[in-house]
């Protein structure tokens, strides 16, 4: 964990985007996640997304729940508003907010115990709806800020730091989000940025609910041989993060993997990871085949990575409401108050 | 054995089974009086039932305007076997029973000290239709059609109004019509004289308006700029979300594009209902939910996030009988309480105590000012008493010179000029910090919402002075609060009073009735509606220059009473609890005779011997 604040000034050099943004520009506060943590990857490759996509960060709005991961939104994007809501529950916020004004682009951060557990319902309610937003689930499989205990998405079998054996079935979000209706579903890892930055920009650019669960191992209690979501393969530890890495035992493994194959990331602890590249012949337009194979991968315990799923028609709830086209936090009295002459008309219906 | 007599004065009450039909007819006959300038007020008691169960329906007509309940039963047309005995019990003596003698009931089924009158309609019904459907449902024209022989009411009033129900259906038209003239055509002949409960026309209703609560209460959120309102079904309420529903599809609906002004979200549950709200608060635009009390249980901790992070939204609580499940199709005023406190932690919030309709309208376009200027949650208490059943009241007004109240919202305009934005930060001295909403600036303004402890500056800290500092500030808006809430209503007594009483909502009617019955006893009593908490300064002088102060309520734990208490350090000793807790709405008649025996106990041993009730 680091107090050292940022710097102010900006190197000349740094590249800018088309708005005349540099990548700095989309920064927030230093992060006070433990260092290495995945989650802070995910930061990064946020920034690195919406600095590429050119977008204004004012136009943004995070959300998130409660949790580590639900933190992170303090740590970019420094000139949007966010709001930490409350356990669970960032997506009806986020419906609430998204409702209110439909111009801007909308972030949910989320954790695996915010999404998994206490949160399962309204994340799923959040699917069905198609609230156009950019839905990430930092998924680490444990509760990091209360110390370790399972969550939801523990793999069956997986050991806790302290030896624990989780004996119940996981929770699959991607599944879980395709059967409820998401329209861009994806899954990627903290590590692979290369991965991750071009799947947030196709989830930002979608019109409709878009999810992306995103393993972010847990360095601090998830990270041993015997856990399924143990630190991981990929820490991209240079400028991208921008942030000096003081954890002692851990050094970066970077993988790419071929098309079609499976890769085996042996952990700096022993534990092992599989991951799947998509084949070139999977057809992301096909949610029935992708919950087949989402599926069958979980049985040979590999975790597929990737764009799964994106419904070439989506439609989002202002759609579905049949919303005005302006904001609604821009309306007035002209616009919503049907005025005296109305209301006599109404009292006289009602004699 | 002497006979009620009554003119336009009196209370008939319907004992039904419910899915029966009787409901459109009973509402039917309530309504012929006001055409007639009777004032009426009917009351749905009904199951937590579609179809099978007693349902009730009580009309009080009364044309001095006493909109409560009054208590007893002066006539009831028994038409449920079921509920037989009690609904017997129910009637005063020389009161009426009304009921279906197509089978003869032995004499131990009646009573000595009441008059019966009897009529065959099922026998009628059989007689005349096939369809078991149709001998059901006229059956319960044929009463409307007999009582209004027998009591005088117009019958081309009622042929009116079964010609505004079934305009543009005329084969339902014609035999209601029918059925209708069929049970006048008898009374008149074989019911002569039979009830001394008379309608006569006459001018009191005025230009009041006919309307439930909940309709009332989504049409002034509606006036008063609601864009967003997301509910989850719970009785009481759910009609005023699908009352909000008609009246936008109706109003808020753009002529040009045919796009709508407004977005209704039934949730999943009430956590993600008040969720939507406060994200919709948060975001700038005017929101709110309706629900009753087991959804404020779950509302709670948004309820605490939304007080300690200072986001606007409006609560619709539409009362009913607690704890748990309990009743809920039936009235009481027990979230009181609850919804002062919600949340964990040190949380107050704003209530408002609308007292019918037309205050629900008021009250219901006043909310989103409240929560916008002071940026907090506010809430409505409303009940099913008044929230489910139409009630005559004064006719909705809105100003169209008014504007709407966004609060201290800080514009781009603002920051481009160099104001200092701290989101939390005490400017004006009224505890009430400015605001920015997402998308504002693009390098002034942004601020992260938490509900985790901050500074005035909205950054995370966990320090004790910027905490003490920020709930202190939540307090000095509290008291801000006072100057904006409606002011508790005086109603002073014919005569100088050592008694006082404060009352609140659905309680209202009864209590101005009780209070002229008191007078009329001689026990003269100011009364005091309360409208709001936080309460002003004047409720607090109002119970020290009195030296008894009755608070009536419906609940069991003298709600309102603690809050007094509690909030406006009122001496307890001062305050005598008149409380009607069983579900049903409470009687002027039961306010009275509390109060009538509270202070012939005090009278007999007296406080003060210098000064008579």
């Amino acid at each position: 964990m680091t107090y050292v604040l940022k710097p102010k000034l900006h190197h000349p050099t740094l590249p800018k985007n088309k708005i005349g943004y540099t990548r700095r520009d989309y920064e927030g506060k230093v992060s006070t996640l433990c260092a290495g943590c995945g989650h802070d990857s995910i930061s990064a490759a946020l920034i690195q997304a919406f600095w590429e996509l050119d977008i204004q960060p004012h136009k943004v709005a995070k959300l998130s729940g409660i949790g580590c991961s639900s933190k992170t939104p303090d740590y970019f994007l420094g000139n949007s508003h966010g709001f930490n809501t409350v356990h669970g529950r960032m997506p009806s916020a986020l419906t609430g907010a998204n409702l209110a004004n439909r111009d801007l682009i909308y972030l949910g951060v989320s954790g695996d115990g915010d999404s998994a557990s206490i949160g399962l319902g309204q994340f799923a309610h959040v699917m069905r709806r198609g609230v156009n937003m950019t839905y990430i689930l930092e998924n680490n499989g444990v509760y990091g800020l209360t110390k370790g205990q399972f969550s939801a998405t523990a793999d069956q079998g997986s050991k806790s730091k302290r030896g624990a054996v989780n004996a119940d079935a996981p929770v699959d979000t991607v599944s879980l989000a395709l059967l409820m209706g998401a329209t861009f579903v994806a899954r990627s890892f903290s590590g692979d940025k290369q991965q991750l930055t071009p799947l947030v920009k196709a989830a930002i650019a979608h019109q409709g609910a878009a999810f992306i669960d995103v393993i972010s191992p847990c360095v601090a209690f998830n990270n041993h041989p015997g856990s399924t979501k143990s630190y991981d393969y990929v820490r991209d530890h240079n400028e991208a993060v921008n942030r000096l890495d003081f954890w002692p035992t851990r050094e970066a493994i970077t993988v790419d993997y071929t098309e079609g194959g499976v890769i085996e990331v042996p952990q700096h602890d022993g534990s092992i990871i599989k991951l799947r590249k998509l084949s070139a012949s999977y057809d992301p337009t096909d949610r029935i085949g992708a919950q087949d194979q989402i599926a069958q991968a979980a049985v040979k315990g590999e975790v597929l990575t990737g764009l799964l799923y994106l419904a070439p028609d989506a439609e989002d709830l202002h759609a579905h409401l049949n919303t005005y086209a302006v904001p609604f936090n821009q309306l007035g009295e002209k616009d919503l108050c049907p005025g005296a002459g109305t209301l006599e008309k109404i009292n006289a219906s009602l004699r | 054995m002497k006979r009620i007599e009554a003119v336009n004065d009196f209370v008939i009450k319907f004992a039904n089974v419910n899915g029966s039909g009787s409901a459109s007819a009973n509402e039917l006959f309530a309504k012929s009086f006001l055409r007639m300038g009777i004032p009426v007020s009917p009351r749905n008691i009904f199951p937590s039932n579609i179809q099978g169960l007693p349902t009730w329906y009580e009309v009080r007509v009364t044309e001095k305007g006493h909109l409560g309940r009054r208590g007893g039963v002066d006539l009831m047309v028994a038409m449920n076997p079921q509920t037989w005995a009690e609904d017997v019990k129910e009637i005063d003596p020389g009161g009426y029973l009304f009921y279906d003698n197509t089978k003869p009931l032995p004499p131990s089924r009646f009573r000595d000290d009441i008059q019966v009158i009897g009529m065959p309609l099922t026998e009628i019904c059989n007689a005349t239709y096939t369809d078991s459907r149709e001998r059901q449902l006229f059956k319960n024209i044929l009463y409307v059609g007999a009582l209004a022989g027998m009591m005088g009411v117009e019958p081309e009033v009622i042929a009116e109004l079964i010609g505004e129900q079934y305009k543009g259906k005329e084969k339902l038209l014609k035999p209601n019509l029918n059925a209708f003239k069929m049970g006048l055509d008898y009374a008149r002949n074989h019911l002569k004289d039979a009830i001394g409960l008379k309608a006569k026309r006459a001018y009191a209703v005025g230009d009041k308006i006919f309307i439930e609560g909940n309709a009332a209460a989504a049409l002034g959120c509606l006036y008063g700029g609601a864009t967003v309102c997301a509910w989850y079904p719970i009785t009481p309420s759910s009609s005023l979300a699908e009352a909000f529903q008609r009246s936008c599809s109706k109003l808020r609906v753009d002529k040009d594009t045919g796009k709508n002004k407004f977005a209704i979200i039934q949730a999943e549950d009430e956590l993600a209902s008040i969720g939507i709200v406060v994200g919709a608060g948060w975001n700038g635009a005017r929101a709110f939910t309706a629900t009753a009390g087991p959804g404020i249980s779950l509302m709670s901790e948004f309820i605490g996030l939304a007080y300690f992070a200072e986001i606007p939204a409006v609560i619709i609580d539409v009362q009913r009988g607690g704890p748990s499940t309990g009743m809920p199709t039936r009235t009481q005023q027990s979230d009181v309480m609850k919804c002062a406190y919600a949340s964990h932690g040190d949380t107050k919030h704003v209530l408002l105590f609308p007292e019918d309709p037309y205050e629900c309208f008021e009250m219901g376009a006043q909310a989103f000012d409240l929560a916008e200027r002071l940026q907090t949650p506010v809430f409505m208490m409303t009940d099913l008493d008044i929230g489910m059943n139409q009630r005559l009241c004064n006719p909705l007004v809105w100003d169209d010179a008014r504007r709407y109240d966004r609060g201290k919202l800080m514009t781009e305009k603002m920051l481009e000029a160099g104001m200092e934005f701290g989101r939390y930060l005490d400017v004006d001295g009224d505890g009430i910090p400015y605001r920015t909403l997402p998308g504002t600036h693009p390098t002034k303004g942004a601020y992260f919402t938490r509900g985790t402890s901050k500074n005035a500056h909205a950054v995370y800290s966990e320090a004790g002075p910027d905490y003490v500092y920020n709930m202190q500030r939540l307090l000095k808006k509290f008291e801000t609060a006072k100057t904006l809430v409606p002011k508790a209503v005086l109603t002073p007594s014919k005569e100088p009073a050592r008694f006082g009483c404060i009352y609140y909502g659905s309680t209202s009617p009864a209590m101005h009735e009780a209070l002229e019955a008191l007078s009329q006893n001689g026990i003269f009593v100011n009364a005091l509606r309360v409208r709001a908490f936080p309460f002003q300064d004047e409720i607090f002088d109002f119970v020290q220059s009195h030296s008894k102060v009755f608070v009536v309520e419906q609940n069991r734990d003298a709600q309102l009473k603690t809050l007094l208490v509690n909030d406006a350090g009122i001496n307890p000793a001062s305050l005598i609890s008149v409380l009607h807790y069983d579900g049903t709405p409470i009687t002027a008649r039961f306010i009275t005779e509390e109060i009538s025996q509270i202070v012939t106990a005090l009278n007999v041993r007296p406080i003060k011997k210098d000064k008579a009730a």
